[in-house]
């Protein structure tokens, strides 16, 4: 249970830690270390370098205006949990952090680090493919943004290149007073969900829809967005049938089984919680609108 | 750089060493420190017997490196009350009978200490939540969340 030898850096700044990923071979990126670490001690990976960046401060912070939301790769989740500004415009991360792992864990894990690890059920990616969020990437060959629709490429598996690090994640904000919903279930709280969903709504002044997003994760290999379910709502009401709609489709993915899931099961919960994320974006759509 | 210097406060006293880049900051405090109050269950950041606290904010002790300790301010159990004078929450745990077998101990208070300093009025359901990251498994989590409960109310009735 001890991680076989590394060689450790702790660059200052972006320009060294571009400077290392140009050159060494075999190195992993340290973030929040609160998957990677694991790893390590299991002898799961047994990188020749380990590049911790925890202390290179402008990978961190949450940047808001009208027009944007920015939240560096490094910004602890502990940190996302308790910005107000960020329950204000996206309400649906406080729903979800508290189901990211456990008080200790959120303390030093990072919304990057979960975004570049990618297990299937996290559920920080999953609201990066709900938001729609760019990834602001950089490498020894410049800077990138990828879109979300691009960013998953399956199991434990995003776009970054080997020596590219993902800096921030980006997106345009929601309009104010928009409707959120957040379910997943678990076998023990704070573990990876056995299915999860989320789901976001805004209504025109009759009430019926203007914007749906919705998003069902830990049921493939990467999180899915509902988007045959998201045209059907446009221009309806959120009524019995179009939940009904939203569950047989979150019911028909592609789902992963596993030693204490069958994908049959996973399918049933996938439509569960899909129904009720989204029956809970209308109602909170409804108090705040 | 197998290797390195690091300068850290423990407990409140001043640190230097040098240690192995690969040691976690639970090696480090139990085996070059001789601090052996902190517990390590599982080694792989599911069991929460390690959790002591980083900068105010508790952290899995197994899933930090030594080096990455450096220049920060840790406290262990170690520093919560002596022998003699136990700390409120100590107290509450034995008063309670919180513990048995005492091996996730440690971690348990770590985590309510730390818990407790940001939120002094939590209620049984906020306990329960928070100690979702610390398994016991012979005492059971009544008197636990039973002992945190009175020892909110001591810090307040002490505040």
């Amino acid at each position: 249970m001890k991680p076989s030898a590394f060689a450790y850096h702790d660059p200052r700044s972006s320009g060294d830690l571009m400077a290392l990923l140009a050159k060494l071979d075999n190195a992993k990126l340290l973030a929040g270390g609160q998957s990677l670490m694991p790893m390590l001690n299991l002898r799961l990976v047994a990188p020749d370098h380990l590049i911790d960046i925890n202390r290179i401060p402008e990978l961190a912070g949450i940047r808001l205006s009208a027009e944007r939301v920015e939240i560096g790769a490094m910004t602890r989740q502990a940190d996302v949990l308790a910005s107000g500004d960020l329950a204000s415009v996206a309400p649906v991360f406080g729903q979800a952090l508290a189901h990211v792992g456990h008080l200790q864990t959120r303390s030093r894990g990072t919304i990057g680090g979960s975004c570049c690890h990618l297990d299937p059920a996290a559920e920080l990616p999953a609201l990066c493919a709900l938001l729609d969020t760019e990834f602001d990437v950089i490498g020894p060959h410049g800077a990138r943004l990828v879109p979300a629709s691009d960013w998953f490429r399956g199991y434990l598996q995003s776009a970054l290149d080997e020596r590219e690090i993902l800096r921030a994640i980006r997106w345009r904000p929601w309009s104010r007073g928009h409707g959120h919903g957040f379910h997943e279930y678990a076998r023990r709280r704070g573990d990876f969900a056995i299915a999860g969903a989320a789901a976001l709504l805004d209504f025109a002044a009759d009430r019926s829809i203007r914007r749906a997003a919705i998003v069902a994760f830990g049921v493939e290999p990467a999180p899915r967005r509902l988007g045959r379910t998201e045209r059907a709502l446009l221009g309806r009401k959120l009524d019995n049938e179009a939940l009904a709609a939203a569950a047989e489709e979150a019911r028909s993915l592609d789902a992963m089984s596993d030693l204490h899931v069958s994908a049959e099961y996973r399918r049933h919960i996938a439509g569960v919680v899909t129904r009720r994320a989204l029956a809970d974006a209308g109602q909170a759509a409804e108090v705040t609108a | 750089m197998i290797a390195r210097r690091i300068n850290l406060r423990v407990n409140g006293l001043m640190v230097e060493a040098e240690v192995e880049v690969r040691v976690s900051l639970a090696d480090f405090l139990r085996g070059q420190l001789g601090l052996t109050g902190t517990h390590l269950g599982c080694e792989h950041g599911v069991c929460g017997a390690c959790t002591l606290i980083v900068d105010q904010r508790p952290v899995r002790s197994c899933l930090m490196l030594a080096v990455q300790a450096d220049g920060s301010d840790v406290e262990t159990v170690e520093s919560l009350g002596t022998r003699e004078a136990l700390s409120s929450l100590q107290q509450a745990f034995s008063d309670h009978h919180a513990l048995q077998c005492g091996f996730c101990t440690p971690g348990m208070l770590m985590t309510l200490e730390a818990y407790l300093r940001d939120h002094p009025s939590p209620t049984r359901e906020d306990i329960r939540d928070v100690l979702s990251g610390n398994l016991c498994r012979c005492t059971g989590y009544q008197g636990i969340v039973d002992a945190a409960l009175q020892a909110a109310q001591a810090r307040k009735a002490a505040a």
